[in-house]
């Protein structure tokens, strides 16, 4: 029978259900995503040692392939990367071959040549490390630095890290998501993280240009009135909003947005006391957050950025792990088929 | 293909397998004896004719060749996505005997020109029978009327859009107003241009997960409704092809009780395939319209059934492969269908969907109505036949596809349904032991 094409899980994790690239969050289960928060609890030890490295890629090469500018995504990558002894290379695309005229193919087949070991990639259009991972050479980890709308899956992870060291466990956690889910890959892979670890509600709190169709069917509630939101919350977490959706019809101003949908101090007191404030950054103040709520005390925005170096360093050190193993898996077999 | 040359030449005696006319009457073949391009004789008085050849058809169904409304055989073009010598080799393979050139080539059929260059190339170069469809509109660019007199003076048996719109409604009103005088047929895929704006996939469950553009159903259904609307008070006669969603047909099946002159047509990969296609980022299934939800699927599926719409085409749409290799939303939408739709329409009939006679209803007689033709099999017709084996499997890959485009439905899986043998008024368009 003719059956619709697989989820894209094949791609992303070995026969023993190892990463072997990191692409998205759909299809990994409870105990890898608790696997990848713990393995980064250890990497945290590292980043407050004087010398702030671990040999785990020592001899590989990283090359952090931006077809679309980060300035912070990009750093703590590199930084990631460095404090596992890879060599790194940073390649800003879009400025130089794309612009060209050069396919995305052509480019990878002239990156392939100079013997990279992984590629993280960030792309504006989503499935792009999909594409990259079905046409590289086998062997190459590919990280998903944010494609397009659909998945920001090592944001998400250091998100999780950052509610599980305030909040202990996912178990009856109630968190907003407040803003642009429509055009928020960051936001797809929160909700599926907070699923997969057993968050008790996970309600979006946006106006309706800002959702995406049937979003309900990605596991949460909508609420549009932000009063009635964040209510309880132990956990709110603030979309960046961009200034261009005032043309596309979707808002009407910012002021109206701010008023409606802004994180003041006046609607924080509405959540639960020991609620605690997050962002991917970078923060729109007076759009989305106030200033105050911004730098006050329960916001956890800047454990956010120290945690992303720990959780990128976990997600390179466990898919190239995972490359590893499985090249010398089917090295033994071939050995094994020699010799039968 | 001159009519002279296919009149001429040997006879052929079709013996065993069975008979199913395009309104899916099933009969055994006692013999089908074809001489001069025509259907010479049938049964006993078949059985015991002369003939030069003879083709045994046993385990095999004999319909009347399978008539397409819509593809593309990408000539006039560069030619990296195919030719008609390439696609209507391909077409002939399908069990395809006619098909419907869309309008949308490099440059656009618009002039007598390219009309005679199309069916030029198709008398040299095609097993099969070309019937060119004109553009609505000059370089199916939604602003001026196109020669439509003259493209039909030369040979085109329909105008339509092609995949392109028509943003303004005026324009449409007056096209179908001068359609009308001459009693043309326009061939129209429906969808709001600023509605879709620039999505690519269906607006539903895998958009929102996937953080795809969305394509809303309301982007064709609004368009189905203008255009259901203005061909009531035009009068001309409407074919509303490629159509996606359920909410369609029930709108061309309301409009029909109304007496309103409308057919319809959908693609044979709407009929399987569903939104989740796309859960991999798979960018053959980047098509336009998108494969939209099950619900929607089982509707068109109902359609097809109910006789709401008449015919199932291919959309073949070949690309090279580097317009498929890239991220999804850069890859050029559509995929190279017309050697599978058969073994499609064979799936659906063995999940219970479909009737064997509706799939064939759909294939032939169908759309053959739709611009004045017959698709049937009885003493005198022209000898436009497909012989093919429901039983027997063939696996499309690199080496057994026969179109410029690789970017088949299904690749590297075995496939129900076999054609065996085509027939152009009595002409080898393709044979396969």
């Amino acid at each position: 029978m003719i059956a619709n094409a697989a989820s894209p899980n094949h791609l992303q994790l070995t026969r023993d259900g190892q990463l072997r690239h990191f692409l998205t969050l759909d299809g990994l289960g409870r105990d890898l995503l608790t696997d990848i928060l713990d393995t980064a609890d250890s990497f945290i030890e590292v980043g407050e040692r004087r010398i702030k490295k671990v040999p785990l890629l020592r001899g590989r090469t990283v090359v952090n392939l931006f077809f679309e500018s980060s300035t912070r995504t990009r750093s703590t990558f590199e930084l990631a990367a460095k404090r596992l002894s890879a060599d790194v290379l940073n390649l800003d695309i879009n400025t130089s071959a794309t612009s060209k005229g050069e396919s995305l193919s052509d480019t990878l087949l002239n990156l392939e040549a100079m013997a990279s070991d992984m590629f993280v990639v960030r792309h504006a259009q989503s499935g792009a490390p999909h594409f990259i991972a079905e046409s590289v050479t086998p062997g190459v980890a590919i990280i998903n630095a944010g494609d397009g709308r659909h998945a920001h899956p090592t944001q998400a992870m250091l998100d999780m890290l950052t509610i599980r060291q305030h909040k202990g466990a996912f178990e009856g956690l109630k968190v907003a998501i407040v803003g642009d889910v429509l055009h928020s890959r960051v936001a797809r892979s929160q909700i599926r993280a907070l699923n997969e670890l057993g968050a008790e509600q996970i309600r979006i709190i946006a106006p309706g240009t800002l959702l995406p169709r049937d979003v309900e069917s990605l596991g949460c509630t909508v609420e549009y009135d932000m009063a009635r939101g964040m209510k309880d919350l132990d956990v709110v977490i603030m979309l960046r909003l961009q200034k261009e959706r005032m043309e596309g019809a979707l808002l009407p101003s910012e002021r109206e947005f701010y008023r409606l949908y802004g994180l003041s101090q006046d609607k924080l007191a509405l959540a639960h006391p020991e609620c605690i404030v997050m962002h991917p950054g970078p923060i729109n103040r007076g759009v989305e957050i106030e200033s105050s709520v911004a730098d006050g005390p329960q916001s956890v925005i800047l454990n956010q950025v120290t945690n992303g170096i720990a959780i990128r360093m976990a997600v390179m050190s466990m898919a190239m792990g995972g490359q590893v193993a499985e090249r010398q898996q089917k090295l033994t077999e071939l050995t094994e088929r020699g010799q039968a | 293909m001159s009519g002279n040359e296919r009149s001429s030449g040997v006879s052929l005696k079709i013996t065993g397998g069975q008979l199913l006319d395009g309104h899916g009457v099933e009969t055994s073949n006692i013999a089908l004896l074809i001489r001069g391009g025509r259907i010479a004789a049938t049964g006993e008085a078949a059985r015991h004719a002369e003939a030069d050849q003879t083709f045994n058809a046993d385990g095999c169904f004999i319909t009347p060749g399978f008539v397409d409304l819509y593809c593309n055989l990408r000539e006039p073009g560069n030619g990296q996505k195919g030719n008609i010598a390439s696609e209507t080799r391909a077409a002939a393979k399908g069990g395809f005997t006619t098909v419907c050139a869309s309008p949308e080539t490099s440059p656009v059929n618009d002039s007598r020109a390219v009309t005679h260059l199309i069916r030029d190339a198709a008398v040299t170069d095609s097993p099969i029978r070309v019937l060119p469809v004109g553009a609505l509109t000059r370089g199916l660019e939604g602003e001026m009327l196109s020669d439509m007199a003259g493209l039909t003076a030369a040979g085109c048996i329909a105008v339509g859009n092609g995949s392109r719109g028509v943003r303004n409604a005026r324009i449409l009103r007056r096209c179908m107003a001068y359609a009308q005088t001459f009693g043309l047929t326009i061939m129209f895929r429906p969808e709001n241009q600023s509605l879709a704006a620039d999505g690519y996939a269906h607006d539903g469950l895998v958009t929102s997960r996937l953080g795809l553009l969305g394509i809303p159903e309301v982007a064709e259904t609004a368009s189905v409704m203008e255009m259901l609307l203005l061909a009531e008070e035009t009068g001309v006669r409407l074919h509303l092809s490629q159509l996606s969603c359920g909410r369609s047909v029930e709108m061309i099946a309301d409009a029909r009780r109304r007496g309103i002159a409308v057919t319809a047509d959908v693609a044979m990969h709407q009929l399987v395939f569903t939104e989740d296609a796309l859960a991999g980022f798979d960018s053959r299934f980047h098509l336009r319209p998108p494969l939209r939800s099950e619900a929607d699927r089982k509707a068109l599926v109902a359609g097809v059934r109910e006789g709401v719409i008449d015919a199932i085409v291919s959309q073949h749409l070949p690309h090279d492969s580097a317009a498929k290799q890239a991220p999804l939303p850069a890859t050029e939408p559509g995929l190279s269908s017309i050697e599978s739709v058969l073994s499609l329409g064979l799936s659906l009939v063995k999940r219970g969907e479909l009737a064997l006679s509706d799939l064939v209803r759909g294939l032939t007689s169908g759309p053959a109505s739709v611009i004045g033709r017959v698709a049937s099999i009885g003493h005198d017709d022209i000898a436009d036949l497909c012989v093919f084996d429901p039983k027997a499997h063939w696996t499309p890959d690199d080496q057994s596809l026969i179109s410029a485009g690789r970017h088949a439905p299904v690749i590297g899986q075995a496939l129900a349904g076999v054609v065996r043998l085509t027939l152009v008024e009595g002409q080898e368009a393709w044979v396969s032991a």
